[in-house]
């Protein structure tokens, strides 16, 4: 009981704390970034289940993403579904379509460096498919009627987007909480460390990892459906390109992969950062990416446990000199 | 069905480009084999290989043809700095972080390009641009054609480099026995960053033949990429032979399945048979190794 206190206590804290931003922050450009890096959070912690707690690396996480956002525009504008009803659908699409790639891939073995390249694989079939039927705008995309009514998950204000984007990163959060000490958690971790002993100990190794998958999947599709509500617009480019699998990835890496806050550390380090380079350098196209690129890199020679495990280290340095 | 006279100029145009892709997989099965790491770069070096042609070409007036024995050693010297400077460095022995690791160098090196030359797709011009050659009753245009030749003799040049070169020696016998290698004095740091290096050349060469025919932009290396995945996952990781037929196989499916399925989807053809084969023989049409 006091274990679950101890994860569930700082989750409160958190929720607590930007749960009161919008009174304490009046200015709308850091009520935008409180949003935009909650949202990256979310997408890192999605990549965070799957990579971090079950070790398949997966580099076409916005198949999911493009999956929620879809079925989110495409209940709301072709058959009139209101967006409260659309959201939990859009979120067991996401499940669907991770336990669909899980069962094609974990079926046959794959993993590492194929599982990476199969991911992405189906990620481009998806974007080739949605820009080629009209069913789904083709190329020229969804929009969303613009309400901006609660009724319809539109808000006049942030402070409404905020809320709902909290509510999903506390979600995201309470999940990694429960697979860090619970058994299917344990077991997931047992698959990552060694897949054949966890095996030989009687552990269903691939339902296991599809359960990861479609927890993962529903939780990227989560952020996909945010995305539509808050910019009421969603095309194949945008939808299933790489922009969002590379967000979901350097954000749970930067954070530190396979603990419970390493991607909300991530996701606002990395927030941060490009908002400080778009003060540097403009809105030039590219330059964004370019630093994730980079950091990606930096953190994966210097750093492999990410801001999480540096944190960490120097806590321990620290009780160690005293 | 559709008859001979439309079909055979699309198989015809299908080796043209099969070649090249040929070429560049074959620089990937070469990095494969050895280091045994997937090079999620590899698009991506193509395409500054592309640009670095583009660039000779309007800046100086380098035929793309002669601008060989400038992209060659360029792209050879850039894969040998990347390896033996950040690849290497950074994989504390975990395969997923020496992927990571391309990947963020893909990254940088596509986003590079959008800051440095805008997301402007571009082309170059030669007097023989436009000109085309009969083939057994199929026009090909004649970059094509000289593409097909150019990548099967740069491809040549690769064997033979592999199979009778004291270099080549040391690099199939680090690809085989890493520690045996080591044992009978290999500098087998020295000889990963020759591999690489070389895998990065051929895409120098492949982008003096390709340009001509093809254009350029951030994100030209991304289809090329699975395509060159594909044909090493087909053809058997590691294996030569079977990048050189497999790549000559997908250009084929390529432009056949364009033809009955058009432009947009053909392009699944691709992806498709690249997860079927995954899933079904993931020891390729060639591979031993399980």
């Amino acid at each position: 009981m006091s274990s679950a206190l101890r994860v569930a206590a700082p989750i409160a804290a958190f929720a607590a704390l930007f749960a009161l931003a919008p009174l304490a922050v009046a200015s709308d450009a850091w009520l935008n970034f409180i949003v935009l890096a909650l949202f990256g959070a979310l997408m890192a912690q999605s990549w965070n289940v799957l990579a971090g707690f079950g070790g398949q690396f997966s580099f076409g996480h916005a198949v999911f993403f493009g999956t929620g956002a879809y079925a989110m525009a495409v209940l709301q504008v072709r058959f009139g579904v209101n967006a409260w009803v659309a959201l939990p659908v859009a979120l067991a699409s996401g499940a669907a379509v991770g336990v669909f790639i899980g069962a094609l891939t974990f079926r046959y073995g794959l993993r590492g460096s194929y599982f990476a390249l199969a991911t992405l694989a189906f990620a481009e079939i998806f974007r080739i498919l949605a820009n080629t039927f009209q069913f789904t705008g083709a190329g020229a995309g969804l929009q969303i009627p613009l309400t901006k009514s609660p009724a319809t998950l539109q808000f006049d204000a942030r402070a409404g987007y905020l809320y709902v984007a909290l509510a999903f990163v506390v979600a995201g959060l309470a999940v990694a909480g429960w697979l860090k000490h619970s058994r299917f958690g344990a077991w997931l971790q047992a698959v990552r460390d060694n897949e054949e002993a966890a095996q030989a100990l009687g552990v269903d190794v691939y339902r296991i990892k599809l359960g990861a998958i479609a927890i993962s999947g529903a939780t990227m599709a989560a952020a996909g459906a945010f995305y539509v509500q808050y910019l009421h617009y969603i095309d194949p480019a945008l939808a299933y390109g790489p922009h969002y699998s590379v967000e979901a990835l350097v954000g749970a890496l930067v954070g530190g992969v396979g603990t419970v806050w390493g991607p909300v550390v991530g996701a606002f380090a990395l927030h941060l950062l490009s908002d400080l380079t778009r003060n540097a350098f403009g809105d030039v196209p590219g330059v964004n990416l370019m630093i994730y690129g980079a950091l990606l890199v930096l953190i994966v020679m210097f750093a492999p446990r990410g801001l999480a495990g540096l944190l960490a280290a120097l806590a321990a340095r620290l009780r160690g000199s005293k | 069905m559709l008859e001979l006279s439309i079909l055979w100029p699309s198989i015809a145009n299908g080796l043209a480009t099969g070649a090249i892709y040929a070429l560049v997989a074959l620089g990937l099965t070469l990095i494969y084999g050895v280091l045994h790491i997937i090079n999620f770069a590899h698009g991506a070096a193509l395409m500054v290989a592309l640009y670095g042609v583009q660039l000779l070409f309007t800046r100086f007036g380098v035929d793309p043809y002669a601008a060989i024995v400038v992209l060659v050693p360029a792209m050879f010297g850039f894969g040998y700095v990347l390896q033996r400077f950040v690849i290497a460095r950074a994989s504390h022995g975990k395969d997923e972080n020496i992927l990571l690791v391309t990947l963020g160098i893909a990254i940088v090196l596509e986003n590079l390009a959008l800051v440095l030359f805008t997301a402007d797709t571009r082309t170059i011009e030669t007097r023989w641009s436009l000109a085309t050659i009969d083939i057994a009753g199929a026009f090909i245009a004649v970059p094509k054609a000289v593409a097909f030749v150019g990548a099967l003799a740069a491809a040549a040049i690769l064997l033979a480099l592999m199979a009778r070169t004291d270099l080549g020696r040391a690099i199939r016998a680090l690809a085989r026995q890493r520690h045996g290698a080591k044992l009978v004095g290999i500098d087998v740091e020295h000889v990963f960053a020759m591999s690489f290096g070389i895998g990065l050349a051929c895409l120098g060469a492949a982008a003096c033949f390709l340009l001509p025919a093809y254009y350029v932009n951030p994100t030209v290396g991304n289809g090329f990429v699975l395509v060159a995945f594909t044909i090493v996952v087909l053809g058997g990781m590691g294996s030569f032979a079977g990048a050189l037929v497999g790549g000559l196989l997908i250009g084929v499916v390529e432009s056949v399945s364009g033809l009955y399925l058009g432009e947009s989807l053909g392009q699944i053809g691709i992806f498709v048979i690249f997860l079927l084969v995954l899933m079904f023989r993931p020891t390729g049409l060639f591979g031993s190794k399980a």
